[in-house]
């Protein structure tokens, strides 16, 4: 257990940069060269940064946030009791150590007493307690309050059966936060950085309401605070002078950029306008890679690509042997070599690799491509299919290049492999997720998983039969039983064990098509410091420093 | 004349009203709703979200409350932009579309309206082919085409202006957007300007000041420019709406934060108040716009003043 591990990072601007190194593990290219002296690595005076961020963010209410573009932002406008290293480490935030009780069901954290609100007020217990039951508060209209069921009586809360105050969190006195939970949750510690788990401050939300995060009335506890907003043009942050860890900040002035075009943003990061891109045109990877292969940055990503057969109708129902014939015929080699291309890792398993986690990935993982072929033609032929009786097949994607050259190539696999007759169907993005979510029409369905947070049961979850996203209509009682026995399992090593033997399940019954493994892309600046990939892809602008150029 | 007005005026309403029902009904019918999204939301949330925007009420009862709060000038809270009012987003990007697309129309005016004129008195010359093919090519290679080559030869090449955004708003991140949005429309005004220009130029009162020994000038200037001009204007007043609430490409292109692309955005969102008012301010001006253009050409044409 993270007990405490204060970073002893807080030397000022070129110790920092250095120190980053030393405490991160692994080198970092860019901040191993020394800063300042004969190296010419000098900090640049200029200390902006640009970020492109793909979309403008519904909110920057944390409680009522959602997605990535938000998400990027609020790291900085707000720390959690938790926060994360340069990569992906779960290191304290306001929260300067905790314990967790011997069930693993009650966490009591230590808040440092220098946090501080942008405006100077003491960061204290009660403005986490406070947070936290604003967020489970069906009145505050969360879309993301689920992720906090864990906690003791959150379920209940926001199912508007039980008053936000009975929620298992409980300020013992200014400094002391005690959270009680309905089973131990080992990756607790990694879900506080999650942005419905930000305090808020209470006095300026109350005075301002739902509007309380527009310039000039947020109130943030984060590196950094909100100068501007212009919708659809930049947000705008300046250094927040009370964050407790100011004097260890370098970037100054950060603006982030809602750019949707990928095109767009790769030529204003040529113009170098930009010094961050959020994403690449994948259709010019080669160029790119070329041109601009010192700036590319590619590293493995918490997310799953996949198709779902619905198990719920038939040809899927009942079915084994049929979704394991079209599974084994998908060549995942060719799909992330000749269609993603940016180095997306073939997937035969269902949960990407996560910290602790053994992943239980099937026998015919390690098979050739010929040796799967030659299996799944077998069990084609058991489940009662023949080149006179062939399968006809509906795959369904939203609209996008990517997802239908993937389609087209996993229809042609099964042609070429089973005879399979494929037809493909693509609808716009809210009319694809109406009709994959009434599991009336569809047969085979596109679909990606994001993790949340940094461990398995992030992506187990969702193939249990009670969960919502379970789009396959996946019902399995010995999956949904291993499921909940691992949460309320208090050995995390045996808990990681029952996770995986879940998961052997479900690659037996097959209710998806593992395809792959997401990878981040990003076009960085050679003189951007400070900036390590990660798997959750998480980045605090507090890190980043900017070299002479 | 007040009665004319009065009278247009008046029969916008029907017009508008028309308008807006359609538009209620049809973002509606659309399958998906504001709130689905990859992760899907707990039912219970999902319930409570859709009584807070008053969606699980019956569809008449919620056009009764929008039109009441409509009439208050208020178009309602954006469903995506959670922290804002539809109100304050248009009012935000239009006057960036406004200033974008008003100097774009008047750029390709002056631009369109001259070369037509010189391509017409010089029919079949080498200028007038010039200008002809120029225009057809300006026609005919899209927007999406012509603004990224624009970018990579001013911003990324040659680093003169910026790639894209607003930046501070100086005037040097206008002049590519502007110049992009302005080309089609300078060719399609040459050529109606030199179309028009060429039948004026054969009409019997032109002959008539000629035969009276006018000077060339005198004759462009005081009598062929005004009715050249009829349907240069009958196609300036939906063209001017088109352009000044925002075009979607460049907007996007060029990373602009105008009204252009809260109507795509809102759509693909479900954003239903968004895509409402936009509909409703883009009605509106549609409206006032052919008003103003029954209006000029009165002006331009005793024939049809009323």
């Amino acid at each position: 257990m993270p007990d405490g591990f204060a970073l002893p990072c807080r030397l000022g601007i070129v110790a920092t940069v250095l120190l980053l190194t030393g405490c991160g593990g692994e080198s970092d290219p860019r901040s191993a060269v020394g800063i300042g002296g004969q190296t010419g690595q000098e900090l640049a005076a200029d200390q902006t940064l640009h970020v492109g961020n793909y979309a403008e963010p519904q909110t920057l209410d944390p409680h009522r946030a959602e997605g990535v573009p938000a998400s990027n932002i609020l790291r900085d406008l707000y720390e959690g009791l938790t926060s994360e290293a340069p990569d992906g480490a779960v290191v304290p935030g306001v929260a300067a150590s905790w314990e967790v009780s011997a069930d693993g069901r009650v966490y009591t954290f230590r808040l440092r007493d220098d946090a501080r609100w942008s405006n100077g007020d003491p960061v204290t217990a009660e403005d986490f307690v406070y947070g936290f039951r604003r967020t489970v508060n069906p009145a505050t209209l969360s879309h993301y309050s689920s992720i906090l069921e864990p906690i003791d009586n959150a379920a209940a809360i926001i199912a508007g059966e039980q008053p936000p105050e009975t929620l298992g969190v409980e300020a013992v006195d200014a400094h002391t936060l005690v959270i009680r939970l309905t089973g131990p949750t080992p990756y607790l510690p990694g879900l506080l950085n999650h942005s419905t788990t930000y305090p808020v401050h209470r006095r300026s939300v109350e005075e301002h309401g739902n509007r309380f995060a527009r310039p000039g009335q947020l109130i943030g506890n984060g590196a950094y605070r909100l100068a501007e907003w212009n919708v659809q043009s930049h947000i705008k942050l300046v250094r927040n002078e009370h964050y407790w860890d100011d004097k260890a900040t370098t970037i100054d002035t950060v603006f982030y950029y809602p750019i949707e075009n990928q095109d767009t943003e790769l030529k204003r990061f040529r113009a170098d306008e930009l010094d961050i891109t959020n994403d690449i045109p994948y259709q010019q990877l080669n160029w790119i890679r070329e041109n601009l292969g010192s700036d590319l940055v590619v590293s493995a990503y918490l997310g799953s690509y996949y198709f779902g057969y619905n198990v719920t109708r038939p040809p899927f129902k009942g079915n084994a042997k049929l979704r394991r014939a079209l599974s084994l015929a998908v060549d995942r080699d060719i799909i992330t070599e000749r269609i993603t291309n940016a180095g997306e890792i073939p997937a035969y398993g269902w949960v990407p690799p996560v910290t602790g986690y053994p992943p239980a990935e099937p026998e015919w993982a390690g098979w050739t491509q010929a040796e799967r072929n030659a299996e799944a033609r077998q069990l084609y032929a058991q489940a009662g299919y023949s080149a006179e009786r062939p399968l006809t097949v509906e795959i369904l994607y939203n609209t996008s290049e990517n997802h239908k050259r993937t389609s087209v190539a996993i229809a042609s696999m099964w042609k070429e492999t089973l005879g399979v007759e494929t037809k493909l169907l693509n609808q716009e993005w809210k009319v694809f997720l109406d009709t994959r979510r009434r599991k009336e029409t569809t047969e085979v369905f596109r679909a990606g998983w994001i993790g949340d947070y940094n461990d398995a049961f992030s992506f187990s979850q969702l193939m249990h039969s009670a969960n919502e996203m379970n789009h396959a209509g996946y019902a399995s009682p010995a999956y949904d039983a291993l499921i909940d026995s691992a949460a309320s399992e208090q050995n995390t090593d045996v808990r990681a064990a029952i996770l995986a033997r879940a998961e052997a399940q479900l690659l037996e019954d097959m209710p998806i098509i593992p395809v792959y493994f997401y990878v981040s892309k990003h076009l960085v600046k050679q003189w951007v410091g400070g900036r390590r990939p990660n798997i959750m892809d998480h980045h605090y602008t507090k890190n980043f420093y900017i070299l002479e150029h | 004349m007040l009665k004319f007005v009065v009278r247009r005026l008046l029969s916008a309403i029907p017009t508008l009203l028309i308008l807006i029902a359609l538009a209620f009904c049809l973002i509606r019918l659309a399958p998906g709703g504001p709130f689905d999204g990859e992760k899907q939301l707990p039912p219970e949330i999902e319930a409570n979200l859709r009584a807070a925007y008053h969606l699980d009420e019956p569809l008449y009862r919620q056009f009764g409350r929008y039109m009441a709060n409509l009439a208050r000038g208020d178009f309602g809270p954006s469903f995506q932009y959670r922290d804002f009012s539809v109100t304050e987003l248009i009012r935000s990007g239009f006057p960036v579309s406004l200033k974008l697309g008003g100097l774009a129309m008047l750029l390709a005016l002056l631009i369109g309206v001259t070369a037509g004129s010189v391509a017409a008195l010089r029919q079949n010359s080498l200028i007038d082919h010039g200008v002809m093919t120029t225009a057809m090519i300006g026609i005919s290679i899209p927007n999406f085409v012509v603004a990224p080559l624009l970018i990579l030869v001013f911003a990324v090449g040659l680093r003169w202006l910026p790639a894209g955004g607003l930046g501070d708003g100086s005037p040097r991140h206008l002049v590519l957007p502007v110049i992009a949005l302005a080309l089609p429309q300078v060719a399609y005004i040459a050529r109606l300007t030199r179309g028009s220009m060429i039948e004026v130029l054969r009409s019997p009162f032109i002959r008539t000041a000629r035969a009276q020994g006018l000077s060339m000038r005198r004759i462009m200037v005081l009598h062929a420019l005004k009715p050249t001009l009829l349907p240069v204007v009958s196609y300036l007043g939906p063209a001017t709406a088109a352009v000044v609430t925002g075009s979607v490409v460049i907007e996007q292109i060029f990373g602009v934060p105008g009204l252009g692309r809260y109507f795509v955005q809102g759509a693909l969102n479900r954003d239903y108040t968004l895509v409402m008012g936009v509909v409703v301010f883009y009605g509106t001006l549609i409206i006032v716009f052919n008003f103003l253009v029954d209006l000029i050409y009165g002006w331009l044409d005793p024939r049809v003043r009323p």
